[in-house]
């Protein structure tokens, strides 16, 4: 089966433990997680882990499961790319200089959609939100110049779909 | 709305609280081991000893397969205790154990003072950390007031659904401090799902797809024990005729003489069933979970067969093997729900495949595994001599290896939850201090250890347990000085090259008297029959080593990464 990227949503009980339970349930599996964001979700007391992955639909669904599966999770989705809405930030810390010596910067910046979210006399720092690849493509572009520090954030997402948490909540209420 | 407790509420210490909580929960019967962080329990022990016995094991370890024993053969929560730091470490084996067997257990650990947490205090230890793999769920309390809704939550948990442990990490303050106790039950968690609702769609399309089948066949697992669906079983293959073959966990769930019982599926299974898996039309899993053990290489496993799996875990469907028709739910439930909807049927000339592969596997193995030619005494015909001597009434439990594999093949039973053993984690040790569970989850019942020399040795300090509380458990240690299965597995793939496997043993009848219990040593066929008798008659506990055969190799087997129809006879 091919992999392909996939981000798995986390609706859960906001627990202390529940991340290292998560985490090892990738872990024991060999998957690598290449992004994690954990926020509140739009329930209030619910907390939602977005995480995002890079394996097979098979893969997927068994760690979806086993996820599932834990008591404090309410409910875990996975969906690719194509079936979400979301965003990745990145900031990039060049040195000052570049920025009047290599003129391409100026045009990397500005097809980019980038932010320059301060400058000093040493260096400035460019923001960057969007999808994955763009900013991977912004990074391609800066690397030559030299990049003093990167970092990428942990996906957030929504989908295009309903995600039914709060009906799945209220029927528990409901039934006890 | 919840009807509020009229009772007024208790003022009391957290360590008082947790002997309420367990007594509320039923429990009348802890096994354990005090140390530092946990003796404001102990103390509150000592003051409840006439209404909560606690079991002194020898080892933490010890108390985590005693009280898996007491929970598989009785069918109720197991509970055991122990200090913070190596007596909560020493627990980790017996947790891995319940987690992959889904025994019901829930294991209370002392901790190190709230302030002392993250100093690397003295016997401090992230067990919560630890543990967190190996359990259902797991809570460190830091305050008193959490103590009786978290208690109640674990022994929820533990319970219900697919059953599996749960450990309560309590914090040496929250002993000590004092809370308003009152305690209410947990009737659910809203983000826990224990039993998913059954699908009549799914049933139906099961009952079809059951009722068309040519060649059915049924692999249970203890699914069926668990969800004390033993009656539904037994009326679904006798409804349907179709044959039964049972995991290892599932043995004991269906009596042994049924003539619809065709043996055990798996690497040292019965020929038929296994065999037979690659030529049935419609496999029918229910309360299993397709282990490796079970299905060899998956590649070539039931590929000509539609597959429907009863299953109460989600995580468990199409996890190993595709299904077509998942049945979620409470095998009782469901499988209720599915009989009125099977035919009344009989498979004659199915069955006969069964008992013609069953005769070859008698002539080739069985026959000289249980009434042997050659001098040796053989694993077999031990077993062979307990089934005669108890009626196939016993509670056996095991251990792992060789031992094990030979006396879930040929101990009969008769009554469910009698078969104990280490399934899925495979744990040496486990034999002798789960048979104190189980003797003492069922007093009116025989239970029988069988024990190999290797692992009799990881826990044999539990003697001690079993005479400091007088418990009649018998106990049968197969002595082959060697590490059986190891051995068998070097000598078939490993060129003979025996690697550490060679035990030079203690006089163990000698080390039995030692702690004070009756011993006796067998080394000839003549004595055997007599020797079982005479310790299945002993009022007290016994122990009786049988010098077996050395170097025995137990069959069919299915070579590691094999086909089940690839099963050996030789």
């Amino acid at each position: 089966m091919e992999k392909t990227w996939f981000t798995i949503s986390v609706y859960s009980e906001n627990n202390v433990g529940l991340l290292n339970r998560i985490s090892g349930i990738f872990l024991k599996r060999h998957i690598n997680i290449e992004g994690l964001n954990v926020s509140k979700s739009e329930i209030e007391g619910v907390s939602k882990f977005t995480i995002v992955i890079y394996t097979t639909l098979e893969w997927t669904r068994r760690i979806v499961s086993q996820i599932e599966k834990q008591v404090e999770v309410i409910k875990a989705f996975y969906h690719t790319d194509e079936e979400i809405i979301y965003q990745e930030s990145a900031l990039f810390k060049i040195a000052s200089h570049l920025l009047f010596d290599e003129r391409q910067i100026q045009n990397i910046i500005k097809e980019s959609n980038g932010q320059i979210v301060t400058v000093s006399r040493d260096y400035f720092v460019l923001a960057k939100t969007g999808r994955r690849h763009e900013i991977d493509q912004m990074h391609d572009e800066l690397e030559p110049y030299g990049i003093m520090q990167f970092v990428r954030s942990g996906r957030i997402a929504v989908t295009k779909a309903e995600m039914p948490i709060s009906s799945l909540l209220e029927k528990f209420q409901h039934e006890l | 709305m919840k009807a509020k407790s009229a009772k007024p509420k208790l003022r009391i210490s957290g360590a008082e609280a947790i002997i309420h909580c367990l007594l509320a929960e039923g429990v009348d019967l802890i096994y354990g081991y005090p140390g530092g962080a946990i003796m404001p329990v102990y103390d509150e022990l000592y003051k409840f000893r006439d209404r909560l016995q606690h079991v002194l094991t020898r080892h933490e370890q010890g108390a985590t397969h005693a009280a898996q024993g007491y929970a598989r053969v009785s069918g109720r929560v197991g509970v055991a205790m122990a200090t913070s730091g190596p007596g909560a470490t020493n627990l980790v084996t017996g947790l891995a154990d319940a987690q992959i067997d889904s025994t019901p257990m829930v294991c209370i650990t002392g901790q190190v003072a709230r302030h002392l947490l993250g100093s690397d205090a003295f016997q401090e230890t992230d067990i919560i950390g630890i543990s967190t793999p190996v359990t259902k769920w797991n809570y460190q309390i830091t305050k008193a007031s959490e103590i009786p809704e978290i208690l109640a939550k674990a022994f929820y948990i533990a319970r219900s659904g697919r059953p599996g442990p749960v450990l309560v990490d309590i914090t040496k303050n929250a002993q000590f401090d004092e809370l308003d106790f009152e305690y209410t039950p947990c009737k659910g968690v809203r983000s826990y799902v224990p039993v998913p609702k059954p699908d009549l769609n799914a049933i139906e399309a099961a009952a079809a797809m059951i009722n068309a089948a040519q060649k059915p066949f049924i692999v249970f697992g203890q699914g069926v024990i668990l969800g004390s669906a033993e009656n539904e079983l037994k009326a679904l293959i006798e409804k349907s005729g179709i044959p039964a073959a049972w995991t290892i966990l599932g043995l004991s769930a269906l009596d042994s003489e049924h003539p619809l019982n065709v043996g055990m599926v798996g690497m040292h299974g019965n020929y038929g069933p296994n065999m037979l898996t690659n030529e049935c039309d419609v496999l029918i899993a229910i309360g299993m979970r397709f282990d490796d053990r079970v299905t060899g290489s998956l590649d070539t496993y039931a590929k000509q067969a539609k597959i429907i799996h009863f299953e109460i875990d989600p995580a468990e469907i199409d996890k190993n093997v595709q299904t077509d028709i998942a049945v979620l739910g409470n095998a009782r439930e469901t499988l209720a729900l599915l009989l009125p909807k099977i035919r009344e049927n009989s498979h004659p000339a199915w069955l006969e495949e069964f008992h013609k592969k069953y005769q070859q596997e008698f002539e080739a193995v069985i026959e000289n595994d249980i009434h042997p030619s050659k001098p040796g005494l053989t694993m077999g015909e031990v077993i062979e001599q307990i089934n005669q001597a108890s009626a196939h009434k016993a509670v056996i439990v095991t251990d792992v290896g060789q031992h094990q594999m030979v006396t879930c093949r040929y101990a009969k039973f008769k009554e469910s939850k009698s078969n104990i053993t280490s399934g899925g984690l495979g744990t040496m040790g486990f034999a002798l201090p789960a048979a104190i569970g189980a003797k003492m989850g069922a007093m009116n019942r025989e239970v029988v250890a069988v024990i190999g020399d290797g692992g009799y040795q990881m826990t044999i300090q539990e003697l001690a347990t079993i005479h400091q509380n007088k418990l009649p458990v018998k106990i049968v240690v197969l002595n082959n000085d060697f590490l059986g299965m190891v051995r068998q597995w070097q000598e078939l793939f490993f060129e003979s090259r025996y690697a550490s496997t060679v035990m030079v043993n203690p006089d163990f009848v000698k080390i039995a008297e030692g702690y004070y219990l009756n011993a006796r040593r067998v080394d000839k066929r003549e004595e055997l029959a007599e020797a079982v008798a005479e310790m299945m008659a002993s009022e007290e506990a016994y122990f009786l080593e049988v010098r077996v055969e050395k170097e025995d190799n137990v069959f069919p087997m299915i070579p590691s990464g094999a086909s089940v129809s690839q099963i050996r006879l030789k």
